[in-house]
């Protein structure tokens, strides 16, 4: 159900845009107001959300880790999976950002005749995860190629190695084909797995959806239903140089591709997408494990009275001595 | 806020990033690419006609190029059908790079800007151009 909801939101976008360019002919509107929309949404909705993230505090000190405390000297501790300080949190977090160190540890669990409780190694999310989010990052890059003049190198060196199969003319690409297998695995994967699918939402599949869409866009543009790449460029770059013009005979399909990258944009601070934000923000991995170490104040913790027992004693010593009650001080 | 200032070094970055096509391109004007028509053979004609469609050789001529080659290479096809009915010799050195012997005005002036290298001057020869 949820799929199809999602399915149908993009399949609507997609015909907003056909709609919209072919029909209507508003191409200012589509390559000029919704881009810069768009990037506007995105970068403000990022920082308003990061910020309302970092007015709420961390009330608890809950770093999961999975290896030996920093505790006597004689005692070995693992530096990465259970860091004692801030370098350790750094190295800890890349790990996790750039290779999903934690999903490696994913596991499968299955209850087998006996009844047995059984445990495998389950490693194709990973795998799947890691090649969609490098792909996605170096198709992004390669794109500066687009918002940028002159381009910098470090794009034409990606560019290159990317292409360096020399398939075809244009070039084939390689991150944008793994890119498109790898989010239908991560799609197929919600759909196959009945634990999974169970717990999918509308909101899970919508991004895979708008992304595949976007890929699917793209691959098409490149290979297929070609348009006229210089005047696309003089549309991006007029975006990014402030000083935005539609060319004219640009083939509907680009705005195709832009009115969804658009949509994912505008919708990215609002949805599941922000954990790009989040995974550095999560208390379970950007704490050190130094609990033995410092003591972790509550910070909704307020000033409590107290009373102590030198004060009482102080207060009552008169009454308490004529009662005969044993007294500190005398 | 708390960890005030991890959070802004955080954001920081992101903006470092989000905005890098806006602020690296700040104040350039760049100027769109005009490949040049004028060498002499383009002169020289009377209907002043590409293989097919300027709108088609713009956007599709790597495709046709790849067809072209796939044509006459691996089918050993060297005759070439365009979609107005004339028949056209398949070569690159004597089609066209006859015609668009201004590699530099011509090619070069759309590929810097689309930051594309095609590969095929490490074989093909670029036709000798007077220096200007
Ligand atoms: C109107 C501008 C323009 C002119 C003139 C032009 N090209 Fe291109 N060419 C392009 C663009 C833009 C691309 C990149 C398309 C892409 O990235 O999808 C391209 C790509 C190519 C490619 C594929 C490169 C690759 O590996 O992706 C080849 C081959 C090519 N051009 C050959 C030529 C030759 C040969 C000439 C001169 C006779 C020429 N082009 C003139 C705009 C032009
Ligand atoms: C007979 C001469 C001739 C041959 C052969 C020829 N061209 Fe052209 N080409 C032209 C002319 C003339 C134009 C301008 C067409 C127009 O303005 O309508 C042109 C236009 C183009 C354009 C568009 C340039 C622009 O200003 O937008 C490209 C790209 C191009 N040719 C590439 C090629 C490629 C690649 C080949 C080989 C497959 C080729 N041409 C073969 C004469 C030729
Ligand atoms: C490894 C060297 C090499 C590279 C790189 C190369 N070619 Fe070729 N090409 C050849 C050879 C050799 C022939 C055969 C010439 C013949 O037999 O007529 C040829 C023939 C062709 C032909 C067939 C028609 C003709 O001219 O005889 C076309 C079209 C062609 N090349 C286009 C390209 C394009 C476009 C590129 C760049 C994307 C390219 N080539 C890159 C070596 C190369």
């Amino acid at each position: 159900m949820g799929a199809l909801l999602s399915f149908f939101v993009v399949i609507v976008l997609v015909l907003i845009a056909l709609v919209g360019v072919k029909g209507a002919g508003l191409y200012a509107l589509f390559g000029i107001v919704i881009p810069y929309a768009a990037v506007t949404t995105f970068i403000l909705g990022v920082i308003l959300r990061v910020i309302k993230w970092s007015r709420s505090p961390v009330p608890f000190h809950i770093p999961t880790t999975c290896g030996q405390e920093k505790s006597l000297p004689w005692i070995k501790y693992n530096k990465l999976e259970s860091p004692a300080g801030t370098l350790g949190v750094i190295g800890r977090m890349a790990l996790e950002v750039l290779f999903f160190r934690s999903l490696f540890r994913n596991l499968k669990t299955e209850l087998r005749d006996g009844p047995k409780l059984v445990y495998g190694s389950n490693k194709w999310l990973w795998l799947a995860g890691l090649a969609f989010h490098w792909s996605f990052l170096i198709v992004l890059i390669r794109h500066l190629r687009f918002f940028t003049h002159p381009v910098p190198a470090f794009v034409n060196m990606i560019d290159s190695l990317d292409g360096f199969l020399q398939i075809g003319s244009p070039h084939l690409l390689m991150t944008g084909v793994v890119l498109l297998l790898a989010v239908t695995y991560l799609f197929l994967r919600r759909v196959f797995i009945p634990q999974v699918r169970y717990i999918s939402l509308p909101a899970d599949y919508l991004p895979l959806f708008l992304i595949i869409g976007i890929a699917t866009s793209g691959i098409l543009m490149r290979y297929f239903y070609k348009v006229d790449i210089i005047k696309v460029k003089e549309l991006t770059l007029g975006l990014a140089t402030l000083n935005p013009e539609v060319p004219a005979g640009i083939g509907v399909i680009f705005y195709v591709h832009l009115f969804l990258i658009s949509s994912l944009f505008a919708y990215f601070p609002f949805s599941k997408l922000m954990h790009m934000g989040g995974v550095f923000l999560s208390p379970t991995r950007n704490l050190a494990n130094n609990s033995r170490m410092k003591r972790h104040v509550n910070p909704w913790n307020y000033p409590v009275k107290v009373h102590t027992y030198e004060e009482y004693e102080e207060e009552f010593r008169d009454k308490m001595k004529n009662a005969g009650i044993p007294v500190e001080k005398e | 806020m708390y960890d005030a200032g991890k959070i802004l070094i955080g954001l920081i970055i992101f903006l470092a990033f989000a905005t890098y096509p806006f602020y690296s391109n700040m104040g350039k004007a760049v100027a769109k690419p005009e490949p040049k028509l004028d060498t002499p053979v383009i002169q020289k004609m009377e209907v002043k006609k590409c293989v097919e469609s300027k709108e088609f050789m713009r956007a599709e001529h790597m495709q046709l190029l790849n067809q072209w080659r796939d044509a006459a290479l691996r089918r050993g096809e060297r005759l070439y059908k365009a979609s107005d009915g004339r028949t056209i010799q398949i070569s690159f050195q004597n089609q066209c790079l006859k015609c668009h012997s201004n590699k530099k005005k011509f090619c070069d002036e759309c590929h810097s800007y689309a930051a594309v290298k095609p590969y095929c001057w490490d074989c093909h020869f670029a036709p000798k151009e007077a220096k200007r």
